[in-house]
């Protein structure tokens, strides 16, 4: 599974700014540690702070600090925001969903998508962070 | 009161425990299955190789159970502990309750010789996965498949025979 920048560039943010819940960090200083560009990462952080995950703090100083509770906000809360997990029923029929391979090719990825799912739903950011710590 | 004092003591589980674990489970599943747990208790109760505990505050009220048992060679593996059961009083969570349970279950397992612990969750028992991933586990080397009996391809045959 590969991730997109952007929610690359949102698990890194936060599980930045969840290590220190209080500590404002700026989106430059994220930025360096994680070689992200500067740009890119402040749409990010304007997302994620409409999300209520974090919270600006603007003027002399500013930055971002975590907001959210890290035992309960999960991998899923953040990735769902930038990428479509799971099936989307709303979404235009892909050529060939109606024949009896499309039906069946249907059934492999929404099985591999409800994994997806519940792998991410399944871990905390405290847990994510417990993760990151281990060798 | 200090944290220690605070700490439920974890224990093995005696036959008369039954109907206050039924409880909890029944709490938690909204389904009461009291012949279930009698019967779980004569095969993990007071066994060397079978692990049936459970956590009680000072009052001597039970707060939770774990059970568990060493397997060796099933699906091919080398021995591990696999842990059947876990239940928590939901008035008793984000205690620790449920680590300490598991702590004490890992700990016999391990002195029973294995390094590996292994559990199966409901997909969508989002609570219970997240707590296990909280103590560390990982998704395993193992993949969980089923079907309906009646809903193989007996006609046709299986490709990949083992």
């Amino acid at each position: 599974m590969k991730l997109q920048r952007a929610t690359r560039c949102a698990l890194f943010a936060v599980s930045e700014l969840a290590r220190e819940p209080g500590r404002q960090v700026s989106a430059g200083e994220i930025a360096e540690n994680y070689d992200l560009s500067v740009n890119h990462l402040a749409k990010v952080l304007r997302e994620l702070a409409r999300a209520r995950i974090i919270t600006s703090v603007r003027g002399a100083g500013g930055g971002y600090t975590f907001a959210a509770n890290a035992k309960r906000l999960t991998l899923f809360d953040i990735v769902s925001r930038f990428e479509e997990l799971g099936t989307d029923d709303g979404a235009p029929a892909e050529p060939g969903a109606a024949t009896d391979a499309g039906r069946a090719l249907d059934r492999v990825l929404t099985e591999i998508d409800d994994i997806t799912v519940a792998t991410l739903k399944s871990i905390s950011l405290s847990t994510f962070l417990k993760l990151s710590r281990r060798p | 009161m200090s944290a220690d004092e605070k700490k439920p003591a974890i224990r093995p589980a005696r036959g008369n425990d039954m109907a206050a674990v039924s409880g909890i489970d029944a709490r938690i599943t909204g389904d009461a299955k009291p012949a279930y747990w009698t019967e779980m208790f004569e095969r993990f109760g007071n066994r060397d190789d079978r692990y049936f505990l459970l956590a009680e505050d000072a009052a001597g009220t039970v707060l939770g159970y774990i059970a568990g048992e060493v397997r060796a060679w099933e699906f091919g593996s080398p021995p591990c502990g696999w842990v059947f059961a876990i239940g928590v009083d939901p008035d008793a969570r984000v205690g620790k309750v449920g680590t300490q349970l598991f702590d004490a279950i890992s700990a016999r397992m391990k002195a029973a010789g294995v390094d590996t612990v292994r559990t199966m969750i409901a997909r969508d028992d989002e609570l219970i996965m997240a707590f296990f991933r909280s103590q560390g586990m990982m998704a395993g080397p193992f993949v969980q498949l089923e079907m309906s009996v009646d809903g193989g391809w007996a006609d046709e045959g299986g490709e990949a025979e083992p």
